[in-house]
């Protein structure tokens, strides 16, 4: 009886697994975003290719498709009969649909534009005079990249984390359509509230959406305090 | 035969964009300042940034000092981060992230030791900014900005000093704080500079050698003072047509405050701004300021009168003008005059005449 109480009032294991694989998530799709994003980031704002508009509209299509369309097509994509499902078969991972680094790889493309765009805007703001500069003392590519770029673009890289990592926790359409609802696995935060909506537990989800409210708040305070006029810095 | 040779700098490039074109083929001295003069949009940035490598002109030439640093005929193109020189850009582009020490280190550091041969101290002192090493870049006025990029630029050691109009975004009081230790680098320093400037007067202080640039083509290309007595030239001068003489101050005049410049071909009495005896000037005379005469006057205001012989006259662009060169004792004046004047004097070449100088400008 008391262990009811305890479990109404304050978070469950369940809940208490949701959110921890929530961060789990959230942090592996972020750092993934970095790596993935920033060449892409750099592409876009100093290319003169043709290519330039149609890879931008790719990587913003997440900001206005429903997110069960990419679920659907990256569960078709990523199944036993898609391409990728065929290769991972082939290289001995399984599939990768309803597993934890499937949820990754929904997760990437889904939150891309949030990430990408404000790397952009911060890489195009720096323009080319710091780098031909740089690079009349004697700084080579990448050298110029790391001693010049990533200082200069330090804001941008702190909205793109933070818009990442948010919007990467606030998924639920893609989670449901690629992860299903598997405990400790690909049961987040989102899909947990949901669970227990439909179970009634109100008081569960009370708790946990108040949380999610908490955190959205804060993360997007903290963007605003960073970056009080948007980007003139 | 090798196109590069120790001493010099060949430069040949062929730009063409639409409504565009540079097509030069330079040869300047390995040392002292080369003045690349024009006026915006004649190509003379251009060029400057073609031989830092931070423009690709196709089918050029670079080399500075005996090393190629492009030739397309062989497929070379060293970038501009293997290229060993200093560059100045118009806006003064510190590093905001780091401080005004940080920023002087940064090129210096990627030098290997061996080829450092200006110290920070050196390229401190210089430019006088000892007092501002700790400061960040947005504390300092345009000025100091400025002071502290060609500190920077400099403390990589570089073999040559490309100039983009450095004083251009600056007010007549910060260049005028600025030109003392462009001079001062001019003196003490072995490192040939390219300056890129469309200030005659900038010219006239700093510049041994003389490139006027017009819409992509050089028009000339000489030691400053052959080149300023060019009468093809002055008429794209204007105003500013003159020539610059050097010379040393050999007498000084405590009672009536003036300082007798000599050169090569006489004196020049200036007034005295406290310069030293014996120390090296340059003075500017434009050609609006001498006017010719058959006899001395001696009832005349005029206080330099210099015998010269009449070497050529040509049309100026206004009808009622004529530009006359005349040698004195070896060194080139020019004078504008009215044609009704030349006419009425009879001016013909080898003809001895006076000239008399209205104004001299001391230019350092």
């Amino acid at each position: 009886m008391s262990d009811t109480i305890l479990s109404d009032t304050i978070l469950s294991d369940t809940a208490l697994s949701a959110i921890w694989l929530t961060v789990r998530l959230a942090t592996v799709t972020t750092l993934l975003l970095f790596l993935i994003g920033t060449p892409i980031a750099w592409w876009l704002a100093r290319t003169r290719s043709w290519l330039k508009a149609p890879v931008g509209a790719m990587v913003a299509l997440p900001l206005v498709l429903p997110p069960t369309v990419i679920g659907f097509y990256l569960l078709v994509v990523m199944g036993p009969h898609g391409p990728i499902g065929q290769l991972t078969q082939a290289l001995g991972l399984g599939v990768l649909p309803f597993t934890f680094w499937g949820l990754v790889v929904g997760s990437v493309f889904y939150s891309m534009p949030f990430v990408v765009q404000p790397l952009q805007n911060a890489f195009d703001a720096i323009g080319e005079r710091p780098l031909e500069v740089a690079a009349t003392l004697r700084a080579g590519p990448w050298d110029r990249f790391f001693s010049v770029v990533l200082p200069l673009a330090r804001p941008g890289f702190i909205t793109a984390g933070i818009l990442g990592f948010a919007h990467t926790v606030g998924e639920f359409g893609v989670v449901l359509m690629i992860g299903g609802n598997i405990p400790d696995k690909t049961r987040v935060v989102s899909v947990q509230i949901y669970d227990y909506v439909e179970a009634m537990e109100y008081a569960q989800a009370h708790w946990l959406s108040a949380g999610m409210l908490a955190f959205s708040f804060t993360v997007l305070l903290l963007l605003y305090l960073f970056n009080p006029n948007g980007r003139r810095q | 035969m090798n196109e590069a040779s120790v001493g010099n700098i060949h430069a040949r490039f062929c730009v063409a964009h639409p409504g565009f074109t540079l097509d030069v083929d330079l040869q300047l001295p390995g040392r002292g300042v080369s003045a690349l003069f024009g006026a915006s949009g004649s190509g003379k940035t251009t060029c400057l940034r073609a031989i830092a490598g931070l423009e690709h002109a196709p089918d050029g030439y670079l080399s500075v000092n005996g090393e190629v640093w492009q030739d397309d005929s062989r497929g070379l193109f060293v970038p501009t981060h293997q290229r060993p020189l200093g560059y100045v850009f118009q806006e003064a582009s510190l590093f905001p992230h780091l401080t005004i020490r940080r920023n002087l280190e940064y090129g210096m550091r990627r030098v290997p030791t061996s080829a450092r041969k200006v110290s920070l101290q050196q390229a401190v002192e210089l430019l006088g900014i000892a007092s501002l090493l700790e400061r960040m870049p947005d504390k300092l006025s345009g000025g100091e900005k400025q002071r502290v990029a060609i500190a920077r630029a400099l403390a990589t050691s570089p073999r040559i000093l490309l100039m983009d109009e450095p004083l251009a975004a600056l007010d007549l009081k910060r260049k005028n704080e600025i030109l003392p230790y462009l001079e001062r680098l001019h003196d003490e320093l072995e490192i040939p500079v390219l300056y890129v400037s469309h200030a005659p007067d900038e010219v006239a202080r700093l510049a041994d050698h003389l490139v006027v640039l017009e819409q992509g083509r050089a028009l000339a290309s000489g030691p400053l003072s052959e080149t300023l007595a060019r009468l093809d030239l002055p008429i794209r001068l204007g105003e500013d047509a003159g020539v610059v003489l050097e010379g040393e101050v050999a007498e000084l005049d405590a009672e009536w405050h003036l300082a007798r410049v000599a050169f090569a071909g006489g004196s020049l009495w200036v007034r005295d701004s406290g310069m030293p005896l014996g120390r090296h000037v340059r003075v500017r005379i434009l050609a609006r300021d001498i006017s010719i005469a058959l006899d001395t006057h001696t009832d005349s205001s005029i206080l330099n009168i210099l015998p010269a012989t009449v070497e050529q006259q040509a049309d100026d662009t206004h009808p009622a003008l004529a530009l006359v060169r005349l040698n004195a004792g070896g060194v080139p004046l020019v004078a504008r005059i009215t044609r009704r004047s030349a006419a009425k004097l009879q001016l013909r070449p080898g003809q001895t005449v006076w000239a008399q100088i209205k104004a001299v400008a001391l230019v350092g």
